[in-house]
């Protein structure tokens, strides 16, 4: 089922309490679910079963987040679910219904890269880069929190984002040096 | 991998949920955090035809300190019980044991409520919340008792990924005693990496008289037997000594006799026999460190 990009300015009325408790209680195997990804905001019917990081890369065709492991180990889908990091294959596009989203491809403004984006890039943060927009997503929410974070809370933040490269030590310096970058704006 | 297909509801109050588990019964799974059952549904370990999230009711998520009972709701988040400032000055052995769960971001997800559910023997806060005697609260439909009911946790645990759960009941609460004056706990956990099951992981609470002498002890054992396991002997053992080295020492061996391990890709039986000891021993120690005898 194809996603029609809404228009920010004409976006559908949200649906009323009543009607919402009503459709709650049915269970269904499609649902219509709204989203904002990345400030866009979209509509599409979907499979229950279909995971959130399935729903990004082949309903609305952002394959920025990628499908490393698939079993909740490798962190390469991570993304922001109204502001958490959250694994995007282990969650139902369902479950994301009235969310907002962010994505690696959320992060650059106006064609300037983001901090942590050009930090990676100066201090060779990535090798093969799979799993960069993982890390880069992880590292943005953790740099939210902690904007200030030692190496070793840096070490643990990443934990749950594997690269099979090993260059998690460029990793690190990355995000430290984006970290004082914006700290200094 | 996708999940089989199944049909899901998002219900926006406990009842609703209740009474959608007693329609679809045995076809239906709750879905709390779902950073086990989602893993499992993908391998199709799991093929639930209905699927209930418990995300969208309010009211879950509570965690406080009541008359002398710590209330966690069953909807509170890992990440929650590592952040919380009540749970980390109060509650040594529960702030521990969220630091250690899985990983930060599955953290984000994951609930109490749901591991507990879940009843998985390599789950961190069935041991933990053994050692820390902790009861759990269980709503139904209405009819008895307003739907409610409590059984301490050792009672709810049945085998492994069984629980005392009845058909059309919600785990809703997790109840744990506030701790005394010059009371603390501690748990440590042998993993090979971040995000892994443990091998061996020990969940202790200790509680001393005016005179250091043990009024009250709660151990745990994750990993080592079909369920969460609470290793009664050693419990016993310290209450009304002193626990010193020696006793200490002992206490790990009655803790390890208490386990049950099985030999896999963790590790040998005697191995994780052996780091029950070990864990058990370092665990005591923290918890008495943390203890300020004044």
């Amino acid at each position: 089922m194809p996603a029609r990009k809404g228009k920010r300015a004409t976006a559908a009325p949200r649906r009323t309490a009543a009607r919402k408790a009503v459709e709650a209680v049915q269970p269904a195997a499609r649902q219509r679910i709204r989203v904002t990804v990345n400030g866009h905001p979209y509509e599409a019917d979907v499979e229950a079963r279909t995971l959130l990081v399935y729903f990004l890369r082949d309903t609305l065709g952002l394959t920025g987040t990628h499908v490393g492991c698939d079993t909740t180990s490798c962190g390469a889908c991570t993304v922001l679910l109204n502001g958490e990091a959250v694994k995007s294959c282990t969650l139902f596009a369902v479950q994301a219904d009235e969310a907002e989203i962010l994505t690696v491809e959320g992060l650059a403004k106006d064609g300037e890269l983001h901090p942590l984006q050009k930090a990676f890039w100066e201090d060779h943060g990535l090798q093969c880069g799979f799993c960069t927009p993982g890390m880069l997503m992880t590292a943005y929410a953790f740099l939210m929190e902690n904007p200030h974070p030692s190496e070793e809370e840096i070490r643990v933040a990443i934990s749950g984002n594997l690269c099979r490269c090993t260059g998690y030590m460029n990793i690190v310096k990355a995000i430290q040096h984006a970290a004082q970058e914006m700290a200094a704006r | 991998m996708f999940p089989a297909p199944f049909e899901y509801v998002a219900p926006s109050t406990l009842d609703q949920a209740i009474r959608l588990l007693q329609q679809y019964g045995a076809d239906a799974r709750l879905l709390a955090g779902g950073q086990s059952l989602i893993p499992m549904m993908r391998f199709r370990l799991a093929n639930p035809k209905v699927l209930i999230d418990l995300n969208r009711i309010p009211g879950l998520d509570f965690l406080e300190e009541d008359r002398g009972v710590l209330r966690i709701g069953a909807m509170v988040r890992h990440r929650a019980m590592e952040r919380t400032p009540l749970i980390q000055q109060r509650y040594p052995l529960l702030a521990d044991t969220a630091r250690v769960i899985a990983d930060p971001i599955v953290r984000n997800r994951g609930t109490v409520g749901g591991s507990i559910a879940h009843a998985d023997p390599a789950g961190d806060w069935g041991a933990a919340l053994l050692a820390a005697k902790a009861e759990v609260v269980i709503t139904g439909p209405k009819g008895r008792r307003m739907g409610q009911r409590t059984l301490p946790l050792e009672d709810f645990f049945t085998g492994p990924f069984m629980t005392a759960l009845q058909p059309g009941e919600i785990v809703t609460e997790i109840r744990v005693p506030a701790p005394g004056p010059r009371e603390a706990g501690a748990y440590l956990k042998i993993e090979r990496k971040v995000g892994d099951f443990a091998v061996v992981a020990v969940g202790v609470q200790i509680a001393l008289d005016a005179d250091g002498v043990c009024r009250k002890a709660g151990i745990g054992l994750c990993a080592v037997g079909p369920t969460s396991l609470r290793a009664r002997e050693a419990e016993e053992w310290l209450i009304g000594k002193r626990p010193d080295e020696s006793v200490i020492a002992r206490a790990g061996e009655l803790a390890a006799e208490a386990s049950q391990p099985t030999s896999d890709t963790r590790g040998p039986a005697e191995y994780k026999r052996d780091m029950v000891r070990v864990l058990t021993v370092r665990a005591l120690r923290k918890a008495l460190e943390r203890i300020p005898m004044a």
